[in-house]
C-alpha cells in the first residue's frame, strides 16, 4: 500500500504545507471532523492530523500541517511523488452537521485547514456559515480564498493589523455575537489557548460551542488512552469519543499539560533531525 | 528397564539457560535463551510416554504432547514439528508465552510428587525447542508450506474462495494460516501498521522476539495471505461491505479486547499516569526502547508503580526497568498466590529486582502543582471470603493507608472490548459485558457466515485459547466453503 503525495503546496515557507495524498479507502469514507494517523517512515512515530479536505472520486485526502516536531519537519522535506509510510483512517467521530441556521466557524493557525472542511460541510447542508480566520499577520493567513468560495462571510483578524481587524479572532467573534442573536453554533479549531478563549467568549451568550482537540495519540482507535481528556468532569478518549467536544465543558488546562508530556524527547528528536539535515547539506 | 526408568524419573527438570538478571535489565533482548539439543533430548527423556497422558487434557487445543515428545526422544525434530503443527499454528510463540503451569505441565503426572520426580516435564520449553530448531533448518529455503502445514507442497490458491479476517492477532492468524493451507484466499485487515496483535504491540521483545512473529507472518504471505495494515473495521470499511461489495464468502472477527480500563480514582489524568497498553505500545510497536533511533518517545521516571498482577503488569514492570527506572513496584490488591501472571514471568520479574507491594489498592494518585505525579496513596487490604471467581476477595483494612512515592504509574487492571467495529456492525449480537456472542463450537456470530474468536469473545484470555477459537472457526469456514468434513 502506497500513500503517494500527489501534490504539495508550501503555504508558509518552512512552516506550513499542504499535501494531497493518494489514499482511496480513506477518501471514500472521510467526513468533516475526521482525522488520520500517519507515519513518515518505518521508524516513524504515529501522529494524528485532521483531514482538511477529501475527494472520494479522485481517491485523495488533503492534510495541512505546521512543523512542530521531527515528524512534521520530515514531512515538510517530502516532495510530490514521495510517499508516506502509513496513513490510517478516517478516525474519530465526524462533526455533527445538521441544518440549523447560522454557524460561525473560527480558525486559528493551521487549524483553519480542518475548520475549512467542517465549514464546507455546514455550508453544503444549507447553513449560513460565517468564517472567522486569524493569524499573526496577513502572510500567515490560510484558506481565505477557499472559505470565500462557499461562505457568504469571511472575517479576518491579524495580530499586527496588516489585514482585517487589528487584534484577535475572539474580538471579531464577540462583536458578531453581540449583533447577531441568531447564531446557533460556534465551531473553533486552532491552538489550545485560542479554543479556550473562544469558549470563554461564547459562554455568556449561551451559544453551543464545538472545539476539536488535538490530543497526543498513539493508536487512534481507543486502545491506549493516551488521548484522554476531561470533559464535563468525565474522562473521554479524544480519538473515539471526539475529537470534537463541547468547548464549555473541556478542561483546557489539563489538555495543555498533557500535550507537553514528552516535550524533552520531542526536542531531542527534532535537534537530531535538524543536525542530520544540516550534515547532509554539508553545513 | 525398571532400573533405567527409576533413574530417568529422579532427574530434575532441565533448567533453561537465561541471561543473568543484572545483564538482561540493561538490554531488550530475549531473557530465556532456549534449550540446546542436548538439553532438549535430556528433558524429552524425562517424559514417561504415559498410556493415558493427562497433559493433553490440560491443553486448550489438545496437542498430542506425548506424540511430539515421542518423536523428539527419537531425535526426529521435523517429525515432532509435524505433530505440533497439526494442532498449533504458532508453536514457537506458544512455547514462550503459554501459562504451561496451569495447562499441560499442570496436568503432567511428573508434577504430582515433585520431590521424587523432579517436577513436570518442561513441555513448553520442548515445544519452543522443536519450533525454533525446525525454523532454523528451514531458513533460506522456500519452505512456507512446510512451516505452516508440515507438508512440502501446498494446494493452489483458489481466488474464487475468499475469506476476510479483521484484526491480525493470534486468532486471525490461525484462521488465515489454516485456510490458506487449504488453498483459500485470505485477506487480513489490521488497524495498526504492523501485523501480530498483542504479540507485536503488547508482549515485549525480551519475552517474545518480534522476528519470530514476523517469520510466521512471512510464511503466511508466501502462502498467499494478503495483509492490509492501517485498515480499521468500522471506520475504513464495514463487515457488510466486505461481504456484499467485496465478495468475501466469510468474515472472521478477531479484534481482541484492547480498550484499557482505568481505576476512576483522583489524579488519573495527571502527567506520569499511563495505561499499560499505551506504555507497552510505545515500547513495543513504537520501539521506544530504541529512542531516538526510532521516533516514538516514552515516559521515564526513577520510581515506577505498576498496578495489577497479570502478565500485562509483569511486562510493564520489566519494561520500565529496562527503560532505566531505579525502583519498580507492582501494586496488587491480593497476594502473590492469586496473581494471574505466568509463574515464570513473576519469577523473572522478582529476580530482576521488581518489588511487590501486595494487599495494596491505589485510592489516589498525587501530583505537584504542575500536575506531575509524585506518589500514590494505597489502601491496605486483607483477604476475605472467596468471590465468584473462586479467589478470596480483598477487603480494605479501615484506616490503613500508605504513601508510595512514584513519578510514573502504569495501570494494568484489565481491558474491555473496543466498540468501534461492534457498533458499526448491525445485527451483531453482543453479550451483557459487550463481547461478541459466538457459537462455542463453530465460532459463528448472530450474522450468517460471520465468525468471531479470541479475546473479543472470551474477554482477555490467552494466546492459545485465541488460537483454539481461530482453529474451530477456520474448520467450520473450510467445511462450508469446500464442502468437506475436515
Ligand atoms: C501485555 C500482554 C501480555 C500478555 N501475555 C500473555 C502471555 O504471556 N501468555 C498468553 O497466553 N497470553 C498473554 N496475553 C494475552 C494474549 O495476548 C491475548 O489473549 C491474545 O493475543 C488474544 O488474541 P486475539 O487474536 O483475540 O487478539 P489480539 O492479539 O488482541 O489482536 C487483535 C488485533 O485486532 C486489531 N484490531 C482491533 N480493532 C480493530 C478494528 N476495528 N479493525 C481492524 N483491526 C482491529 C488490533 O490492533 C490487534 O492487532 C497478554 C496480553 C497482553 C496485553
Ligand atoms: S489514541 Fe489511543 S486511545 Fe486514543
Amino acid at each position: 500500500m502506497k500513500y503517494r503525495i500527489l501534490k504539495k503546496t508550501v503555504l508558509i515557507p518552512g512552516q506550513t504545507s499542504l499535501l494531497v495524498i493518494d489514499a482511496p479507502h480513506v477518501a471514500k469514507k472521510a467526513k468533516p471532523g475526521n482525522f488520520v494517523i500517519l507515519r513518515t517512515s518505518e521508524k516513524g512515530e504515529r501522529i494524528p492530523l485532521t483531514i482538511a479536505d477529501c475527494d472520494p472520486e479522485a481517491g485523495t485526502i488533503t492534510i495541512v500541517f505546521l512543523v512542530v516536531g521531527k515528524t512534521t519537519a520530515e514531512m515538510n522535506t517530502f516532495e510530490e511523488g514521495q510517499s508516506l509510510h502509513d496513513v490510517c483512517g478516517p478516525l474519530g467521530r465526524p462533526t455533527h452537521i445538521e441544518k440549523q441556521g447560522t454557524v460561525i466557524c473560527v480558525g486559528g493557525g493551521t487549524g483553519v485547514a480542518a475548520m475549512h472542511h467542517i465549514a464546507k460541510g455546514h455550508a453544503a447542508i444549507g447553513n449560513h456559515v460565517v468564517a472567522i480566520v486569524g493569524a499573526r499577520n496577513k502572510d500567515l493567513l490560510l484558506f481565505c480564498n477557499e472559505l470565500g468560495s462557499f461562505c457568504p462571510e469571511v472575517l479576518i483578524a491579524t495580530d499586527d493589523g496588516s489585514m482585517g481587524h487589528h487584534g484577535f479572532v475572539t474580538d471579531v467573534l464577540k462583536e458578531r455575537l453581540e449583533q447577531d442573536k441568531d447564531v446557533s453554533e460556534v465551531v473553533a479549531v486552532g491552538p489550545v489557548p485560542m479554543m479556550e478563549a473562544v469558549s470563554k467568549v461564547t459562554k455568556p451568550f449561551g451559544v453551543k460551542t464545538t472545539v476539536s482537540l488535538n490530543a497526543i495519540m498513539v493508536d487512534g482507535i481507543g486502545m491506549c488512552g493516551a488521548c484522554r481528556c476531561t470533559v464535563g468532569g468525565e474522562t473521554k478518549f479524544a480519538c473515539v469519543d471526539g475529537p470534537e467536544f463541547d468547548g464549555h465543558k473541556v478542561d483546557f488546562g489539563e489538555l495543555r499539560l498533557r500535550l507537553g508530556q514528552f516535550r524533552d524527547q520531542e526536542k531531542q528528536s527534532m535537534e537530531l533531525f535538524q543536525h542530520k539535515c544540516h550534515c547532509a547539506e554539508g553545513k | 528397564m525398571t532400573e533405567k526408568a527409576a533413574k530417568t524419573i529422579r532427574r530434575p527438570r532441565t533448567e533453561m539457560p537465561v541471561q543473568p538478571p543484572l545483564v538482561r535489565i540493561q538490554n531488550y533482548l530475549e531473557v530465556a535463551l532456549g534449550y540446546s539439543e542436548e538439553d532438549a533430548l535430556t528433558e524429552a527423556s524425562r517424559c514417561l510416554q504415559c498410556k493415558k497422558p493427562s497433559c493433553r487434557q490440560g491443553c486448550p487445543v489438545e496437542i498430542d504432547i506425548k506424540g511430539f515428545i515421542g518423536q523428539l526422544q527419537k531425535g526426529d525434530v521435523p517429525g515432532a514439528y509435524k505433530v505440533l503443527r497439526e494442532y498449533n499454528s504458532l508453536p514457537s510463540v506458544c512455547g514462550r508465552v503459554c501459562p504451561q503451569e496451569n495447562q499441560c505441565e499442570g496436568m503432567c503426572v511428573m508434577g504430582k510428587n515433585p520431590e521424587k520426580t523432579g517436577g513436570p516435564v518442561a513441555i513448553g520449553r520442548l515445544e519452543r525447542f522443536v519450533a525454533d530448531t525446525f525454523a532454523k533448518r528451514l531458513a533460506g529455503g522456500d519452505a512456507a508450506c512446510q512451516q505452516i502445514t508440515g507438508e512440502a507442497a501446498c494446494r493452489m490458491t483458489r481466488d474464487d474462495l475468499t475469506v476476510a479476517c479483521v484484526g491480525a492477532g493470534p486468532s486471525s492468524l490461525t484462521v488465515a494460516g489454516y485456510l490458506a493451507s487449504l488453498g483459500i484466499k485470505v485477506t487480513v485487515f489490521e488497524a495498526l501498521h504492523e501485523v501480530g496483535g498483542v504479540l507485536i504491540y503488547g508482549i515485549p521483545e525480551f519475552r517474545l522476539p518480534k522476528d519470530i512473529v514476523r517469520r510466521e507472518v512471512d510464511a503466511m504471505r508466501e502462502l498467499g495471505v494478503e495483509f492490509r495494515t492501517n485498515w480499521v473495521g468500522g471506520k475504513s470499511f464495514t463487515v457488510k461491505e466486505l461481504m456484499e461489495e467485496q465478495g468475501f464468502k466469510a468474515v472472521f472477527l478477531g479484534v481482541g479486547a484492547g480498550l484499557p480500563q482505568f481505576m476512576h480514582i483522583p489524579g488519573e489524568n495527571d502527567i506520569g499516569v499511563f495505561s499499560a497498553n499505551e506504555y507497552l505500545t510505545r515500547a513495543n510497536l513504537g520501539r521506544a526502547y530504541d529512542f531516538p533511533n526510532h521516533d516514538t518517545p516514552t515516559f521515564k521516571a526513577e520510581e515506577v508503580c505498576v498496578v495489577g498482577g497479570g502478565n500485562v503488569a509483569m511486562d510493564a514492570a520489566r519494561t520500565a526497568l529496562r527503560l532505566g527506572a531505579k525502583k519498580v513496584s507492582i501494586v496488587y490488591r491480593r497476594t502473590k498466590a492469586e496473581m494471574p501472571a505466568r509463574a515464570e514471568e513473576l519469577e523473572h520479574a522478582i529476580e530482576e529486582g521488581v518489588k511487590l507491594e501486595l494487599l495494596s489498592a491505589p485510592i489516589a494518585l498525587n501530583a505537584d502543582e504542575g500536575r506531575r505525579l509524585v506518589g500514590m496513596t494505597a489502601q491496605q487490604m486483607k483477604l476475605g471470603e472467596p468471590d465468584a471467581s473462586g479467589r478470596r476477595r480483598p477487603e480494605p483494612i479501615e484506616g490503613a493507608t500508605r504513601e508510595i512515592p512514584c513519578q510514573l504509574v502504569i495501570i494494568a487492571v484489565g481491558t474491555r472490548p473496543n466498540p468501534i467495529l461492534l457498533e458499526a456492525t448491525q445485527g451483531l449480537a453482543l453479550t451483557k459485558r459487550g463481547y461478541i456472542e459466538a457459537n462455542p463450537e463453530t465460532g459463528e456470530t448472530s450474522i450468517h457466515n460471520v465468525f468471531a474468536g479470541g479475546d473479543i469473545v472470551t474477554g482477555a484470555a490467552t494466546v492459545i485459547s485465541a488460537m483454539g477459537a481461530g482453529r474451530r472457526a477456520a474448520k467450520e469456514i473450510a467445511k462450508r466453503l469446500l464442502g468437506t468434513e475436515l
